[in-house]
């Protein structure tokens, strides 16, 4: 799959506000979908559903453990799209840095480096 | 310290960005229009930037260059549109190593009690293209910790 469809289907997961609430949780530890279910006025089909979209982007896998089906959160691919908009985000980061910087000289003073 | 937010919501082919800086408007206009001032500041350190052409009128051309030390040099050029002023420029943006694809930046300058605070808007052609731009990284690697995950999803959270 292109790192782009893939960047896709994780921002297509994460652009609902359950489904994000539902990956908050799983950081905690794996969960059934009745745990899953119970934060919200929402039937646990209607949560399935949503585990289900979480599932293609590849941010969590479900397990058996008994009669339980457990999700556990996969986050490879949110390393995936954290990393992409950081490395933009740095770019312009340390310009605008520099900017600072080159405005500060510009007007006769020191950079104000806040001590960082 | 000035701090840069990015904005690139999914399905949108946009990028948003906002910084303020503790100057007045004309000279952050004069940093962003003059030669000898953008090559001061425009990319990371260790690279060198060279403006070849930045002709400040409706209708001007604008090419810079950035080069690395290891002899990779990579070209940007485009058009500017309108009456660039302290208010704001409008131009169009090409990598030169994926012609055809064009976008168009709108920044802003406003004033805010003697700081300003520049805003640029980015137009893409496809959500391909702005997604393209922002894997390039402007062509730049950085290594990342677990911690942003959880930053992540913190601000996903509170969002």
């Amino acid at each position: 799959m292109k790192q782009t469809d893939q960047i896709s289907l994780v921002f297509g997961a994460l652009a609902d506000p359950t489904r994000r609430a539902i990956l908050s949780r799983l950081t905690e530890g794996d969960a059934t979908v009745a745990e899953l279910a119970a934060p919200f006025s929402m039937s646990q089909p209607a949560i399935s559903r949503h585990l289900k979209v979480l599932e293609q982007a590849g941010l969590l896998t479900r397990t058996r453990r008994a009669t339980a089906r457990l999700s556990h959160l996969e986050a490879e691919p949110l390393r995936e799209v954290t990393t992409w908009l950081a490395r933009y985000q740095r770019f312009w980061d340390e310009s605008h840095e520099r900017l600072d910087e080159l405005l500060a000289a510009l007007q006769g003073e020191p950079a104000d480096n806040d001590g960082s | 310290m000035a701090k840069t937010q990015i904005t690139a919501e999914p399905g949108i082919p946009q990028i948003i960005m906002t910084c303020e800086f503790d100057a007045p408007r004309d000279l952050v206009y004069r940093a962003y229009t003059e030669p000898e001032l953008l090559q001061q500041w425009l990319g990371p350190r260790e690279y060198t930037m060279t403006v070849k052409e930045n002709d400040v009128r409706d209708g001007g051309k604008w090419r810079f260059v950035h080069s690395d030390g290891e002899g990779h040099e990579h070209g940007f050029h485009g058009v500017f549109h309108g009456n660039p002023s302290p208010e704001g420029i409008v131009r169009t943006f090409e990598y030169e190593g994926a012609p055809g694809h064009v976008s168009m930046e709108t920044l802003t300058l406003t004033d805010r009690d003697g700081r300003t605070l520049a805003r640029t808007v980015t137009a893409f052609q496809a959500v391909e293209d702005r997604d393209a731009m922002i894997a390039s990284g402007m062509e730049r690697g950085v290594h990342d910790s677990d911690e942003r995950i959880t930053e992540l999803l913190a601000r996903l959270q509170a969002g």
